[in-house]
Order: C-alpha cells, then sequence, then structure tokens
C-alpha cells in the first residue's frame, strides 16, 4: 500500500499550486499512471480519498490515464508496447527485450475554481 | 492538448488512441476541433462512470461555474521525494559517502548479511547503518552490537523508506565521510522499488529458501537492482533451488546486472561482494 503515500505526493503537490495558482477547491485531478509504473489505481483512488480530508483536494475526483509501457527487443531491434515487465518481442519471440518507458506517474492537469 | 481526454494531440489530428484505467483501448481523432469520445473516469470510491462528451465540452463546464479552470501541471508525483533524494545524493557526495540501499523481502538475511559485511569494514573506514522496520529497534540493536552507529527508522504502518525519513535519520547519525552508510529498507519486495533515497547503489537480495521465481513475480524490484546478491547459498544442498534458473529469470527483468552468490553464515562468496562494493566506489580506505 506505497498508493497511500503517493496519494500524499499528490496532495501536497496540488496544495502546492494552490498557493501559486490561487486555487481553493480542486474538482478533478488528472493523473497519467504508465502501464509499467508501481500503482494499483484502485489502491491509489483510495488512499487520495483519505488523504484529501481536509485539504484543498477534499471531495476531488481523480482521473486516471494511462499510457502503455514500451520496450525495445535486443535480439530484432523493434520497438513495442507492453503491459507487462516480461514481455516477449511479438515479432521474434526474443525474451531478451529492455522496457524503455510506461513508468509515468504525474499529475498532467487539475481543474480548479 | 485536447480539453476532453486530456492527451496531447490537439495539434497533431488524426485517429489515436488511449488506453484506460481498465485497460480498455479508446480510439478516436481531433480533427481542428476536439471531437466526442466515450471515456471512463475512475470515481473517489473506486467504481467506473463511461461517458462521452460533446465537441469542444470539456470537464470543469459541466459545472457551468465561471471560475473553473484546467491548470496544466505536468508534474512527477514522486517529486517531493525525488527532490529530497537528490538533496539527499548531494550530501553523500561532499561527505563521500558511499551508500547502499539493501532491499529484499522479509527473511533473506538482510541483516545477518549487514553484520558479517560490517564487520568485515570494520576498521578499515567509517560505517554507518539506517535500519528500516515497521516497529521494534531489533535490528539496530544487532547492527550497534558489532560497533557501528545505527539508527533505527520505524515507519509505523509505512511499507517503505523515503528520502524524508532518510533525510531525519541523518541528523541522528554522524555522516560517515569517505565511509559507507548502508541503508536496510524495509522488508518489502514491492514498494521500496519506487522510492528514490539518494543512494549510490540499490542492492536486491534473495534468499534460496524463497524460490526461483521471484524476479518474475516481483519484477519492479529486479528492475532497478544494481547487483542481486542470491542469500543463504549453504543451504543448497538441501533445497530444490535452481541457482541457473533464477539467473535467467533476473536477466530477463534486468539485462546485464551481476547476481553474487553469498552465505551471510558460513561466509562464502564474501570475498566478491566486498570486490564489489570496491569496484562501484567505496572510497580508498
Amino acid at each position: 500500500m506505497h498508493e497511500v503515500a503517493l496519494a500524499q505526493g499528490i496532495i501536497d503537490l496540488v496544495a502546492d499550486r494552490s498557493k501559486v495558482d490561487g486555487f481553493t477547491k480542486v474538482s478533478t485531478v488528472h493523473l497519467v499512471i504508465g502501464a509499467l509504473s508501481t500503482v494499483m489505481p484502485e489502491a491509489l483512488v483510495f488512499g487520495f480519498e483519505a488523504a484529501a480530508l481536509g485539504t484543498v483536494a477534499e471531495g476531488a475526483k481523480l482521473e486516471i490515464h494511462e499510457v502503455e509501457g514500451e520496450a525495445y527487443c535486443t535480439d530484432c531491434e523493434r520497438r513495442f508496447s507492453t503491459r507487462s515487465r516480461l514481455a516477449v518481442c511479438p515479432a521474434c519471440q526474443g525474451a531478451r527485450c529492455m522496457v524503455t518507458g510506461g513508468d509515468e506517474l504525474r499529475v498532467s492537469e487539475l481543474e480548479v475554481e | 492538448m485536447c480539453g476532453v481526454c486530456g492527451c496531447g494531440n490537439a495539434e497533431a489530428p488524426g485517429e489515436h488512441e488511449h488506453v484506460l484505467a481498465d485497460g480498455t483501448v479508446v480510439k478516436h481523432a481531433h480533427d481542428s476541433v476536439e471531437q466526442p469520445h466515450e471515456h471512463v473516469h475512475v470515481m473517489a470510491d473506486g467504481s467506473r462512470v463511461t461517458h462521452a462528451h460533446g465537441p469542444s465540452e470539456a470537464h470543469g463546464r459541466d459545472e457551468g461555474s465561471a471560475r473553473a479552470r484546467r491548470i496544466k501541471v505536468e508534474q512527477d508525483i514522486l517529486s517531493k521525494n525525488d527532490g529530497q533524494a537528490r538533496i539527499n545524493r548531494a550530501r553523500f557526495e561532499k561527505h563521500d559517502a558511499f551508500v547502499v540501499n539493501l532491499m529484499s523481502s522479509p527473511g533473506s538475511g538482510k541483516t545477518t548479511l549487514l553484520v558479517k559485511t560490517l564487520e568485515a569494514l570494520k576498521g578499515e573506514r567509517p560505517l554507518a547503518v539506517i535500519e528500516g522496520d515497521q516497529e521494534t529497534t531489533l535490528d539496530a540493536d544487532r547492527i550497534r552490537a558489532t560497533g557501528v552507529q545505527a539508527f533505527q527508522v520505524n515507519t509505523g504502518k509505512g511499507c517503505h523508506l523515503d528520502a524524508t525519513m532518510v533525510d531525519r535519520a541523518l541528523e541522528r547519525l554522524p555522516m560517515p565521510d569517505r565511509g559507507v552508510l548502508f541503508i536496510e529498507n524495509v522488508g518489502n519486495l514491492v514498494c521500496p522499488a519506487g522510492f528514490d533515497l539518494g543512494e549510490s547503489k540499490k542492492v536486491v537480495v534473495i534468499s534460496v529458501t524463497e524460490g526461483e521465481d521471484k524476479p518474475l513475480k516481483y519484477p519492479d524490484m529486479f528492475a532497478v537492482a544494481d547487483l542481486v546478491l542470491v542469500n543463504k547459498i549453504d543451504l543448497l544442498p538441501h533445497l530444490d533451488f535452481d541457482v541457473a534458473k533464477l539467473e535467467g529469470f533476473v536477466a530477463r527483468v534486468r539485462p546485464g546486472v551481476r547476481v553474487l552468490k553469498v552465505s551471510a553464515r558460513s561466509g562464502e562468496g564474501f570475498g566478491a561482494w566486498l570486490e564489489w562494493l570496491k569496484a562501484k566506489g567505496l572510497p580508498a580506505a
């Protein structure tokens, strides 16, 4: 349940932005989460709801935009999308693949009042 | 930037796809104006709502509030932790301290391995240890018995150490100038993988009593390892553990990472482990 710590990270980030951008309420927090990040969306939503109580983000909705993972096959030198760190190359079935993307974990946008 | 789906393809119209939180794929296009498309929201209670907007009609405008607006943020959720980790790393470098973050599941023998390592390095150079556990000071007590300074962080309900906990521990622990700081993370093969502490190297320990398939079951952890230590090899004659199979699985998740076999109990393999520490930046004694 490190998602609770991540949820707190979102709340801290939103609180910082509220001072910079001068808002008092957040209706939606947009997140970009890579398929290969260490996050379980349901657990993050649960943690966020609890961590948001008493903050500008209380009652805000989390909208999660998931992006695919990316990998590179060291055998046939192709790039491909994947949802697993144990990806096998779809072209040559090689297992020597490097993960090259898909661990995003960021707040992309806030909808505020 | 598309105001409806949040993707950045408004400048590059044409069909593209989004993968939603539940794994469904939505294909749509932005022409000169934002096109409607169906998408999913994960609500605060975990339920999912699928709906669509008409062209150019985004959230925030639904409520009809004149003050509602969207702010582009694009900031990493771990940015606070990563910022503190950068400060920690700068401090370690300034003091020429080599910092090892030891991670594993509970019971892999991390503390025994650490005690043995400290005994081998003691007297050669300054040493210090940060111990992370949910409760008790048992591990720090074991470290202190070797004469090395240790500080115990109790994370309470927390399942990992973060960069701020390390920063606070450093207030209570003298920095080992030109020496080594070992950070023994909370026993957990999942959560600690995501948190940079500012360490020089991440070492993942797996014991032969755990099964060869751990790298496949917990790929996030093995994917960040700078070294994998296979501990308790003195028990191999009594087990069906296949070391070559484990090495193959590690290579799938983290191609090229070094795997060393050790026994913290018998001391077997410790020469190679100490050599690795020295080769990777342990300051000269």
